[in-house]
């Protein structure tokens, strides 16, 4: 099975540039103030790729996704990204004041936004809240609007932040299945930063390890999906003992013990 | 027995009971002569004068005349109010230009500001409608102000990440943002306008409330005098009134209004 994982030891830095990427960033640093958060990094995404990028807090994933997203200046610097592109953040942030289909239709143009907002609605299985406030839609639900309002735009990098961390289980389940189907419907590449490894092994091309600023570990799958369980044992391992959030939990448990005086 | 000692007990806990104890030595006071009658009418006949004064159409014209004054003021300083917030708001030169003029304005008493008023214009309607408007531009302004620089970063962030232009975020985002602001503000407002009104309209009025009020002082009507106050705090009730009519349509999308 370790052949459908491909293991690369020795992670090569600088891929060659497929002529089908999407996004190509070439030493790629960004810094605020004397703090460096990216360092000469290099990332290419092909058309349709799924990737997921995994980090410790503070690592600069999502200053990465901001500037893939284009909410950050890149002045002088060696960035490609696609023209249309959207974003899905942890929290929603869907307009409160905006019934739940102008959410979705905002910023489009054109004649028929009405029309194109309620099919991205039903796509996710939302065509019955049309006309909701999304303050009375449950988390889940506004992480759905989320998507559609993405999707509506059939961008060409699909930008998801950590976008079912707020999420019950059982939901975050369903939510890992829809991105999957709207996925294969639509073709975007995505890119998907997350901190949960069992998410990146499950939904995700690729996996990156982004540590203090470094693409530190590169990671294709080649398993079909649904097809991991036999792969994502070792690898869930690799990538957490690389993330160093693999302590044995013991270790840290300091046992308790009675004064001496109160000894029975 | 037990029913009347219950119906006992409850118009002891009833919160109407001090007012109405206050009522009934105030109607006591005049009538037995402890309280003199030009220092206090009785409730019964500042009620009875209440009526002549609606029967004759007098209390009308003047409160009409009263409102025609606070609505003028109020919709000169509304405006300039939120032409000034959305200046200060929206820009940043226009905040360094506009924010350090209206916190120095903020530290005169409006009222202060009333024998320049009446050298400046004169003891007709113009200085009564023109310290109406001063006062209230202020709680608008400050309100919206505040309203737009508190809008959500994370909601303007979002929308930017969807490719709206700068006058669509502010009218997308921003301004919807600050709304609940602005109506807290024009709240104030309306409650300032009515306290400014009163003193405006002791200025040489030849109607109105406040001339109503004059009127009375000089011939010791208390009865009539008690009855303007109860006009202003009617004004005052139905303002709020309209601010929350306004609010239940504007902020439908506020959930605890949703549910309802």
């Amino acid at each position: 099975m370790d052949a459908a994982v491909g293991f690369s030891a020795n992670f090569s830095p600088l891929p060659s540039s497929s002529p089908e990427s999407v996004v190509r960033l070439r030493d790629f640093t960004r810094r605020f103030g004397d703090n460096t958060i990216i360092s000469s990094l290099n990332l290419d995404i092909a058309a349709g790729e799924f990737v997921a990028l995994l980090g410790r807090s503070g690592s600069g994933k999502t200053t990465l996704l901001r500037t893939l997203a284009g909410l950050d200046d890149v002045k002088g610097q060696d960035v490609t990204v696609p023209g249309s592109r959207a974003v899905v953040f942890q929290d929603a942030r869907l307009l409160p004041w905006k019934r739940v289909w102008r959410n979705v239709a905002l910023g489009l143009r054109g004649a028929d936004i009405r029309q194109r907002a309620e099919a991205a609605l039903q796509e996710v299985g939302l065509g019955h809240r049309l006309d909701a406030w999304p303050l009375t839609l449950s988390g889940g639900e506004a992480q759905r609007v989320a998507l559609a309002r993405a999707l509506v735009r059939e961008p060409q990098l699909l930008l998801l932040d950590e976008p079912f961390a707020a999420l019950d289980a059982l939901t975050r389940y369903r939510m890992h299945d829809l991105v999957l189907a709207l996925w294969r419907q639509h073709r975007p590449a995505i890119l998907m930063v997350t901190h949960d490894v069992d998410e990146a092994i499950a939904l995700a091309d690729r996996i990156l390890v982004l540590d203090q600023g470094r693409i530190v570990t590169e990671q294709r799958i080649d398993a079909a999906r649904g097809e991991r369980s036999a792969v994502s044992g070792p690898l869930r391992e690799r990538l957490l003992s690389i993330l160093g959030g693999h302590e044995e939990p013991t270790a840290s448990v300091v046992p308790f013990r009675l004064a001496a005086g109160q000894q029975a | 027995m037990s029913n009347l000692s219950s119906l006992a007990r409850s118009i002891g806990r009833s919160r109407a009971l001090s007012p109405v104890i206050l009522l009934l030595i105030w109607e006591l006071g005049p009538r037995t002569g402890v309280i003199p009658e030009r220092t206090l009418a009785a409730p019964s006949e500042v009620a009875e004068t209440l009526f002549d004064l609606v029967a004759s159409g007098e209390l009308l014209s003047n409160l009409l005349v009263s409102s025609g004054r606070v609505a003028a003021g109020l919709a000169i300083g509304i405006t300039v109010g939120v032409a000034l917030a959305l200046l200060a708001g929206l820009s940043r030169p226009g905040e360094v230009a506009v924010d350090p003029l209206m916190q120095i304005k903020r530290t005169i008493p409006t009222l202060a500001l009333t024998p320049l008023f009446i050298v400046w214009f004169g003891i007709g309607e113009a200085p009564k409608i023109a310290l109406i408007a001063f006062a209230s531009v202020f709680p608008v302004y400050l309100n919206l102000y505040s309203g737009i620089r508190g809008v959500d970063l994370r909601l303007i962030e979002g929308a930017r990440s969807f490719g709206l232009s700068r006058a669509e975020l502010v009218w997308h985002v921003v301004l919807p943002g600050a709304l609940p602001s602005l109506l807290v503000g024009l709240r104030y407002s309306l409650s300032v306008a009515i306290l400014v009104l009163v003193v405006a309209e002791q200025i040489n009025a030849s109607a109105g409330l406040g001339y109503l009020i004059n009127n009375a002082r000089d011939f010791m009507r208390t009865d009539i005098i008690v009855v303007c106050l109860m006009v202003y705090a009617v004004l005052g009730l139905l303002a709020d009134w309209a601010v929350r009519v306004v609010e239940t349509r504007a902020l439908v999308w506020r959930p605890a209004i949703v549910e309802q």
